[in-house]
């Protein structure tokens, strides 16, 4: 079995307790201000690394856990985080405020890292919260030709470089096996993410961060989708309480529910 | 300004295209011809059965315009290729009659994809947000080059779309500059086309025969004689409240029972093991929008909410009057979920 190069990109995203406001021009979510952490998909996509490490899960090792996020420099807080987490080093790639990446624009540049820190195993979040797309990594393994499992909930290495993958799906669950190398990405029911300790987040502060640009992967943020309105969903009124069980039954009648 | 001018030409030359029965490549160069719309809705089948809900693809592409055929692939797939010819819309349902597609594998069936986008030149891909179409259609999208649009509610134009973001809290409308436009679809803002009316073509498409790197091992579908959770007509949900998986299915069942609904949790129940992980109702579940959402014991997390706000009508029941979930039901009962429910099954059974 070959040892594990894992890969594991991560987005920093606004805090998922955080009700978003939309801004008064309407172009996006107000994030001035507003406190954001690590996706929660991608939490579980470091976990999981980590615990492949500690638990020796992989019969060849592992070899190196290298988080990555393209973002403006406040990313660096939650690559940080990744390292207090078990991560080996980290990669920043500075986009500015305000210029996301879209996934496709995310896959390409991964494709280059990929290929660069010669990973044999990518973990992602299944979607980030903020952009609900789905999308990255799945395109990074159509990119690379690789075979992808999404949406995770187990993952198992046997002899002969094979990984099983435990998959949610609509109804239930699926298992797929492949050979490495990989693309997973993560569902809620992997595992539950540690929470950094004091000394492991002072060690992290040690650890490299090399910071990149995404011209020094060869891509540039090509956008292919305009954002021409950001709104507020219609907001939905609630209609009051009931004192009993009899008013609610009447109630639901009124609304023609039942 | 290119795109306002498309979109004006474009609906031009489709009434002409109507009007001249004749072949229309004597009347429009390549170049003008490959502006018209023309969509490919990826239809679902599972062990030679239809997925009805996949018909949703074809209502969505009827409000782009243009032609649409169907694409259906597995083994022995005639059978289930008919029976989507008979939706209504669909000009052809292009076919590939090959065992390797059954299981949905993204590593074998993207390339299928490619082969077939290529040959039939669309300008439109839908699938629906589903497992399989979110697990594929990415891939397919990143082959062909194209920023794909997830999970959208409505179609504004054939290049502008609007999807929910940050789970449902901010509606976000795109337009996109994509030559193949890759999308897709929330099953409960789209109805599934109707069977019946259509006589499409049935053609066999082309098969590449790619090897896929993945194989299928097994699955493990939670068995329900209920009404499939994403597309219920009514669903009751329970909460953390109900404190045990032997008191969510006391309590839960007889209710659900008696209105004919479908059971979901919120995921508070499914960590704790009350509820099976497939009845998640949020953001990280399924989305759900049926006639009556009753949430029992459930606070109604942001999360949650994205799951289920564009219900049309949400009841509750829990014993906190200050409950988040109070926020958005048309109809609240505080009280113990535990006197409340079997009242409620008594009352509803008369």
């Amino acid at each position: 079995m070959s040892s594990l190069r894992i890969l594991v990109p991560i987005k920093r995203v606004i805090d998922y307790a955080v009700k978003p406001r939309v801004n008064k021009a309407q172009t996006g979510v107000e994030t001035a201000g507003v406190k954001h952490s690590m996706n929660p998909f991608d939490e579980l996509s470091v976990e999981e690394s980590v615990r492949i490490r500690e638990k020796k899960r992989a019969p060849g090792g592992v070899e190196d856990i290298c988080v990555i996020s393209a973002g403006p420099p406040k990313a660096q807080d939650v690559l940080r985080t990744a390292m207090a987490m078990g991560a080996d080093r980290a990669i920043h790639v500075d986009v500015k405020e305000g210029e996301d990446l879209e996934p496709l624009a995310v896959a390409k540049m991964l494709r280059r890292v990929v290929e660069e820190e010669k990973s044999n195993l990518v973990i992602l979040g299944k979607q980030s919260i903020d952009d609900d797309a789905n999308q990255t990594g799945q395109m990074l393994a159509g990119l690379l030709g690789w075979a992808q499992a999404t949406q995770a909930s187990k993952v198992e290495f046997g002899e002969g470089d094979v990984v099983s993958v435990t998959k949610e799906v609509d109804g239930g669950v699926e298992t797929v096996r492949a050979k490495l190398p990989v693309v997973v990405t993560t569902d809620l029911r992997l595992n539950e993410p540690r929470y950094a300790n004091l000394p492991n987040i002072m060690k992290a502060k040690k650890k490299p961060l090399s910071k990149k640009t995404l011209a020094d992967f060869g891509v540039s943020n090509e956008r292919r989708l305009k954002v021409l309105k950001v709104t507020e969903p219609a907001p939905r009124q609630g209609g009051g309480k009931v004192e009993d069980v009899g008013g609610l039954v009447s109630k639901l009648k009124e609304l023609g529910a039942i | 300004m290119l795109c306002t001018a498309r979109r004006v030409v474009a609906p031009q030359l489709r009434g002409r295209l109507t009007q001249a029965a004749t072949s229309p490549v004597a009347f429009f160069s390549p170049a003008a011809l490959r502006r018209l719309a023309s969509t490919l809705a990826i239809l679902e089948q599972r062990e030679g059965k239809l997925n009805h809900g996949s018909l949703s693809a074809i209502l969505a592409a009827k409000k782009i315009g243009g032609p649409i055929h169907g694409f259906i692939a597995g083994s022995s797939i005639k059978a289930v290729a008919e029976e989507a010819a008979t939706a209504d819309g669909v000009e052809k349902i292009v076919a590939v009659d090959n065992g390797a597609y059954d299981k949905g594998l993204p590593e074998n069936f993207a390339p299928l994809l490619v082969e077939n986008i290529k040959k039939g030149g669309y300008t439109h891909v839908i699938a629906g947000h589903t497992a399989f179409g979110k697990n594929l259609l990415p891939r397919v999208a990143a082959l062909l080059d194209s920023q794909q649009i997830s999970d959208i509610t409505s179609i504004e134009s054939e290049n502008t779309f609007v999807r929910p973001i940050y789970a449902g809290n901010a509606v976000s409308t795109v337009e996109s500059s994509d030559a193949i436009k890759f999308i897709t679809i929330r099953g409960t803002a789209f109805a599934p086309a109707e069977l019946g009316n259509g006589s499409a073509a049935v053609e066999d498409g082309v098969d590449p025969k790619a090897e896929s790197l993945t194989e299928w091992v097994s699955e493990d579908l939670a068995k329900s004689d209920r009404p499939d959770l994403a597309t219920a007509g009514r669903v009751v949900a329970g909460g953390r409240g109900l404190k045990s998986k032997e008191e969510f299915d006391q309590i839960m069942q007889p209710l659900a029972d008696t209105l004919g609904a479908a059971i979901g949790a919120s995921r508070a129940a499914v960590d704790s093991g009350y509820a099976d992980n497939s009845l998640q109702v949020g953001q990280t579940g399924k989305v759900v929008a049926p006639q009556l959402y009753l949430a029992v014991g459930i606070s109604g997390a942001i999360q949650h909410l994205a799951g289920m706000k564009d219900s049309k009508v949400i009841a509750a029941i829990n014993k906190d009057a200050d409950a988040p979930i109070f926020q958005v039901a048309d109809v609240g009962l505080v009280g113990d979920l535990f006197e409340k429910v079997p009242e409620l099954t008594e009352q509803l059974k008369k």
